[in-house]
């Protein structure tokens, strides 16, 4: 029955051929643009390298210090980080470092942008970045604070030229000189641990101050030794939060930190660190929603386009039931139809995400990210051209299989 | 095999009540061909649909095959359409955008039979209408006659024990029409399959075994 059922889904589409555009162009236009949001979704937040072991992997990357007059949301200090980040039992490698701010430096009088972190030896640990040339700086040169680096290869090119090494060169940034130990490909701006152009052992900063701050410019991602060890990494530094030493406590004084995944991260940006509710289940659903609004205009069209077709179909429909056909089975027919229209816009779609994903790597919209559909992507564009098929099949289908058979007949008499 | 008791039914709308059938008592035994005439709009095709299920009456009693159908629901109704009823209609019905061999399938993709054996069962239908050399043609391709000739084949396909047919000659030359009578006769005595066949032909009528008359909704004859 499948097969004839797909047989006639194949047939309907052929027949009204301008039907079938219109009803596409929507379907292909929406699953199109969801695609390659998800595929931007997808690229910022899935493991992949140099984050590729971030499915273990927690990080802090902002708190909030709140009292009665007010408080501040920042990324942590250095001073936090070492107090109550460091040490967690099940922490198998914690790293501390600092975010990658936009920076200015000269090279043979060129003015070159760039971005600059500061990181210890675990962060290459943690971070598994594959290197072009050389290798990572040590902890031991962060302890010794020895003025080296790691540089993308974009990098490279821009300081020493194309394919020329650069193990061993130097160069000057924020007034100091470092020498190139390390070279590893450019990582998207869209990776927050794993992004920077240039990257010096920690200890190099200026000055120590930063050293006792409670809030400023750094984050920690703490690895576990699997995903199970989570929840005690998280009860463990939600049980050292309880003792933080306020400046001028008092009974409203709170603060509110946690070891978060990327996606959590995202969620406590974007819904506010003082939400107490569950801030990623909101993200979810905020995107869900997001989605849903973006589909429901083409389901609307299709469903309206369906409906218009239930007279064309009158006869067919009075004959399968006048042999038998109960209402319940048509309506499977007439999704199956639906779902065959969608899955065909699904796959026109994915190629035209393809093509629009690989316009916006080409043209780096976003520094160093390379925008791909793969097949996880492909199975929720999949899932998702399903489910809208399914969507703007129903009502239509079930209306259909409603139809008095007399007045089918009758409606499809020539 | 067919039994109707002080069968009426009304159609109502908003501002009108229209009695399209009343009082009708019929008893129709199996292996009977009986014709059903009138003038149009006396309620042929409306008792037709009553003894086809398409349509329920609003009062009196319906049995088919021995079993009061009043209290079927969809997937009852469905399963006897499917098993025991084979439609002919005038304007033939056929699925245009499938071919012939596919049409003639339908009422067996309701049964739980698979691929091969239908379209054997399918084949077998055509041979029998003498349209086994056009399984692949599409409806279009097809004259009226050969069209109703595919619409024969499946209404017969699922061997049902009745056939109703709703001026099955009502589109064609007469010349057709003695074909399409040949095959209905050649159905109702080999196979002893009953027929319920409309028509507003006497001369179609006469070859039947018997003329129920209907006039303004009621039976007369």
């Amino acid at each position: 029955m499948l097969r004839n059922y797909l047989k006639v889904a194949f047939k309907v589409l052929r027949r009204r051929k301008f039907f079938t555009f219109i009803s596409l162009f929507g379907i292909t236009l929406t699953l199109a643009v969801l695609m390659v949001a998800t595929a931007m979704l997808d690229n910022s937040f899935a493991a992949m390298q140099p984050e590729s072991r971030f499915d273990r992997v927690l990080g802090v990357y902002v708190i909030g210090i709140y009292g009665p007059t007010g408080g501040t949301t920042s990324p942590p200090g250095y001073g936090f980080l070492e107090k109550y980040v460091r040490g967690l039992a099940d922490a198998e490698a914690t790293s501390f470092f600092t975010g990658a701010p936009p920076m200015v430096m000269y090279h043979d009088r060129q003015k070159i942008e760039t971005h600059l972190r500061r990181t210890d030896g675990a962060y290459w640990q943690i971070l598994d970045f594959k290197f072009l040339e050389g290798g990572p700086f040590t902890e031991a040169d962060n302890q010794n604070a020895n003025h080296v680096a790691v540089i993308t290869d974009d990098m490279r090119e821009r300081l020493y030229g194309r394919n020329v090494p650069a193990l061993g060169k130097t160069f000057v940034i924020d007034g100091q000189r470092f020498r190139v130990v390390g070279v590893v490909p450019a990582v998207p701006i869209t990776r927050r641990v794993g992004f920077s152009e240039i990257w010096a052992p920690l200890r190099t900063a200026k000055g120590s101050e930063y050293q006792k701050s409670m809030i400023g410019n750094f984050n920690a991602v703490v690895m576990a030794r699997s995903k199970a060890d989570f929840p005690a990494l998280r009860r463990e530094f939600a049980q050292r939060l309880t003792k933080f030493e306020f400046d001028d406590p008092s009974p409203e004084s709170r603060v509110v930190a946690g070891l978060d995944t990327l996606f959590e991260a995202a969620a406590r940006n974007i819904i506010g660190n003082q939400v107490d509710t569950d801030r990623p289940m909101m993200l979810r659903i905020v995107l869900l929603a997001v989605a849903l609004l973006f589909i429901t205009l083409p389901t609307v069209n299709l469903v309206s386009i369906n409906l218009s077709r239930i007279m064309e179909r009158a006869s067919e429909i009075g004959v399968r039931k006048a042999f038998g056909a109960s209402s319940r089975s048509l309506v499977g027919q007439f999704v199956m139809e639906n779902v065959v229209l969608t899955v065909i816009g699904g796959a026109i779609a994915f190629a035209v995400a393809t093509w629009v994903l690989s316009i916006i790597s080409n043209a780096q919209f976003i520094p160093y990210a390379i925008f791909e559909v793969n097949a996880r992507i492909f199975g929720y564009g999949m899932l998702l051209a399903a489910f809208f098929g399914i969507v703007s099949g129903v009502y239509p289908a079930w209306r259909m299989s409603r139809m008095h058979p007399v007045n089918a007949l009758k409606g499809g008499a020539q | 095999m067919i039994r109707l008791e002080n069968v009426n039914k009304v159609y109502r709308t908003e501002r009108v009540e229209t009695l399209a059938l009343e009082n009708i008592n019929l008893d129709i035994a199996p292996g009977e061909f009986v014709s059903i005439m009138g003038p149009s709009g006396c309620g042929k095709s409306t008792l037709l649909n009553l003894i086809g299920l398409l349509d329920a009456p609003s009062s009196g009693a319906l049995a088919l095959d021995g079993a009061k159908v009043a209290t079927w629901r969809d997937k009852e109704l469905a399963r006897f359409r499917n098993e025991k009823l084979g439609f002919v209609f005038q304007s033939f019905h056929l699925v245009p955008d499938l071919k012939v061999i596919d049409n003639v399938e339908i009422p067996l993709l309701y049964r739980a039979k698979n691929g091969t054996p239908r379209r054997k069962a399918a084949q077998l239908a055509l041979d029998r209408v003498g349209l086994a050399s056009r399984v692949h043609h599409f409806p279009t391709q097809l004259s009226g006659g050969q069209q109703q000739r595919v619409a024969i084949a499946r209404a017969i396909v699922g061997k049902p024990r009745i056939l109703l047919a709703d001026e099955p000659t009502g589109n064609l030359d007469s010349a057709m029409g003695d074909e399409i009578m040949d095959i209905l006769h050649d159905l109702n005595k080999k196979d002893g399959t009953t027929i319920v066949m409309v028509t507003h032909d006497d001369r179609f009528a006469r070859r039947t075994d018997r003329i129920v008359r209907l006039f303004d909704g009621r039976q007369v004859a």
